[in-house]
């Protein structure tokens, strides 16, 4: 009883299965996610030249669209674009056209009109990618730099590459995914990337008030109390906790979250020996980690965001390379009909 | 005024041949003897069913106020393309239908623009605020059918405990779309697997069935007739069943999209199918299902809700709920009839004499009736599109599928509605 086609696939990949947009890892197979790793892999040697660049984008616009703010993935996005050698514009819409009465779709068709290559789109609403990419500007790749609850694949995409360094794949691996699941876009992104590629558990660890409806749905056990959710785990994956969840009777207090679910060195210990401790950040030190362990022999956080402008640039060559390709096939569609 | 002879066709609930014979608005005579009478004009309805013309208990107008999402010619217009002869008009128009002037212009509007019956559902507080009680004794001598509070919720159970009250020392109909604010929050799609993948923002059952108790429970003290409309959960459908054992005077209906999709409509994030109630889970549907079919649930609405284009082209939460239904109603019946889901008894009844029950009217092909009738061919297709459809609103369900159902011909009052040309 399906309206529509319930996959995102066949916006996202080309006739012949190449990325043409990057808005979920909904769809999207084990040998692509492997393809976009190993991509990354082979960009991070790039940024450790003295001169970081490669020309896989020159000549190409890329607009990064941050429709609500961000520090850290914008910036990582725009040095994966210059690695690129692309030509970069960064808008905040929050300050300029919508505040004028302008809307979502007319911002994108005025931006397409000065023949951009490609948005990296962040927007508070779930599908705004999604909507851009199928209604507004097919012509252009969208990167989904985050949007709403629902996705963010490029940081779980950079959280597997970092998980991949360290545990040299993922067959076996128990991993946990701890705190504010209900409104986290990495968390959803997470438990779908980890399930295609083949971890043998994920686990989230919450209370009730912050998981979704039916989470076990997404791929994933739950365990409420942390003592017990912590043992055997080989990766733990700490989720922000926004202040803002005290207000809307979801939580009692930071510290009452912090003694349940904060990870600290003694729950820390309760995991396996070589367990690594991730988290997408900006962190809050003593509301979710220790500071201890965030900075810890265990915490591999700042490689994380290292890996992250590797993950963009391999995200964007692709998308972009699909995009080119489906380009000149339109083009000489034309020219033969 | 002429007369017309319906001649050929068969009876949709019963599948009986027969002829109808329509003289100064009214059916003259049915069957044998009306095959017997002389017409001015005869009209083949050779492979088509006949039914009493399509009653619909919540549709939205948009007149006065709303002109960019539609009118009172338009969207009549398109219910007569869908084989409707009476619509409900919702009360959320700008201005609000709160006082007997707003429903006198809606009245003035529809006898000279509208293709089909338009009866005014009043508001129930003053301008939908759910705050405080609207002129309802005024609104119901004007002729407002009932009194509802639209899509808007009413501010606490003091408030509704006495809407119910003072619209039961009238006599008057309730009519509301149970949800809990509260619960519903900022909500737009099912609480459910679809919504929990996508990240979007939940409305739980419970928003639904925890405003039915409530409003069950003030009925039964109130003794106010009250009509529950647009159920979306299978839980809602048990309670009323419950509640009619226990001889409350409720009735209640469906949105015939609620009974044709599920939340998977919406993984896609299509905002076509972002409505409220939001589409449910396929148990749900189900239930629904059954509920019609049993006659637990007395009517299908199309909750139609035109709409210009803007307000669907955005990101999914930022759009505004409804779809544009009234001429795909029909439609959609029949596929669920094609599928077996649903009997045409049952679709029929839904349509007709069950809405009509609700208001206090009839809905019957009976010698001496008004000539409210659809003639249509449900073998024959039709495709939803820009030339086919009469509504301003074109999110449509289905778009660009071909449909089963044509209707050939609509009276509303033995005048002609459907088609706009001449037979």
């Amino acid at each position: 009883m399906t309206a529509t086609d319930p996959s995102q696939t066949s916006l996202q990949l080309t006739a012949d299965g190449q990325l043409r947009h990057f808005l979920t890892l909904d769809g999207l197979n084990r040998a692509l996610l492997t393809e976009i790793l190993d991509t990354a892999d082979s960009f991070i040697e790039v940024g450790e030249r003295s001169i970081k660049k490669v020309p896989l984008l020159r000549g190409r616009t890329v607009v990064n669209l941050f429709f609500e703010s961000s520090t850290r993935t914008r910036s990582t996005f725009e040095l994966a674009a210059k690695r690129l050698s692309a030509d970069v514009l960064n808008l905040d819409i929050n300050t300029s056209a919508t505040s004028k009465g302008e809307s979502l779709s007319d911002t994108l068709l005025n931006l397409e009109a000065m023949a951009s290559d490609m948005f990296v789109v962040r927007h508070s609403q779930s599908g705004a990618p999604h909507f851009i990419a199928e209604s507004v500007t097919p012509g252009v790749a969208i990167i989904n730099a985050g949007d709403g609850r629902h996705a963010h694949p490029t940081q779980a995409m950079l959280d597997m590459l970092t998980i991949r360094q360290h545990k040299g794949g993922f067959e076996g691996l128990k991993v946990a995914i701890v705190g504010d699941v209900l409104h986290s876009r990495v968390a959803r992104s997470q438990i779908r990337a980890l399930n295609e590629l083949g971890a043998a558990e994920v686990r989230v660890i919450a209370p009730a008030t912050l998981l979704p409806r039916d989470v076990e749905s997404l791929g994933c056990t739950v365990e409420y109390d942390m003592t017990r959710g912590m043992k055997d785990l080989d990766v733990v994956i700490m989720l922000r906790l926004q202040k803002e969840r005290m207000e809307g009777a979801l939580l009692p207090s930071e510290r009452e979250f912090y003694r349940l679910y904060g990870l600290n060195q003694e729950k820390l210990a309760l995991a396996h020996p070589e367990c690594i401790v991730m988290h997408p950040g900006p962190i809050n030190r003593g509301v979710e980690i220790e500071s201890a362990v965030a900075d810890g022999p265990q915490s591999v956080i700042l490689n994380q965001v290292t890996n992250g402008i590797a993950i963009r640039m391999a995200v964007m060559s692709m998308a972009m390379g699909g995009q080119m390709a489906e380009r000149s096939r339109k083009l000489a569609g034309r020219a033969q009909g | 005024m002429s007369s017309l002879k319906i001649i050929g066709g068969r009876l949709a609930d019963t599948n009986a041949e027969t002829t109808v014979l329509v003289r100064d608005g009214r059916i003259a005579a049915l069957g044998e003897a009306a095959g017997k009478e002389p017409a001015d004009h005869d009209f083949d309805a050779t492979g088509c069913l006949l039914t009493p013309g399509f009653v619909d208990l919540c549709c939205n107008l948009r007149e006065p106020g709303n002109g960019q999402k539609g009118n009172i010619a338009s969207e009549s217009l398109a219910a007569a393309h869908g084989g409707f002869t009476t619509l409900c008009a919702s009360p959320d128009t700008s201005p609000v239908n709160d006082s007997g002037a707003v429903t006198n212009l809606i009245l003035d509007v529809a006898a000279k623009r509208s293709s089909v019956r338009v009866l005014p559902v009043g508001a129930i507080t003053r301008g939908l605020e759910g705050e405080l009680l609207s002129d309802m004794a005024g609104l119901a001598g004007a002729g407002c059918i009932a009194l509802g509070n639209g899509a808007r919720p009413v501010k606490n159970a003091r408030v509704l405990r006495r809407c119910m009250a003072y619209a039961r020392t009238f006599g008057l109909t309730v009519m509301f779309s149970p949800e809990n604010q509260a619960l519903a929050a900022d909500g737009y799609a099912h609480d459910g697997l679809v919504a929990s993948r996508l990240g979007l923002l939940g409305i739980p059952e419970v928003a639904e069935t925890a405003a039915i108790m409530e409003m069950l429970l003030l009925a039964e003290e109130t003794g106010v007739r009250l009509h529950l409309g647009q159920l979306s959960c299978a839980r809602s459908v048990e309670m009323l069943a419950d509640a009619r054992k226990r001889g409350i005077a409720v009735t209640a209906d469906v949105a015939m999209h609620q009974l044709m999709f599920t939340e998977d409509a919406l993984s896609g994030f299509d905002s076509r199918y972002h409505v409220r109630p939001p589409l449910r889970s396929e148990k749900d549907r189900q239930a629904l299902l059954g509920g019609v079919r049993d006659g637990v649930i007395d009517a299908i609405t199309s909750q139609h809700q035109p709409h210009d284009s803007a307000s669907k082209q955005a990101p999914l939460a930022a759009t505004e709920p409804g779809l544009s239904t009234i001429e795909s109603t029909l439609s959609m019946g029949l596929l669920l009839v094609e599928r077996g889901e649903l009997d045409m008894a049952s679709l029929i009844r839904a349509l007709t004499g069950g809405p009509a029950g609700v208001i206090g009217r009839s809905a019957e092909l009976r010698q001496g009736a008004v000539a409210d009738l659809c003639v249509f061919d449900p073998d024959a297709t039709w495709v939803p599109n820009d030339s086919s459809l009469s509504s301003v609103g074109r999110h449509v369900p289905l778009p660009g599928k071909a449909l089963p159902g044509v209707v050939r011909l609509t009276l509303c009052d033995g005048r002609q509605a459907w088609p706009q040309s001449d037979l």
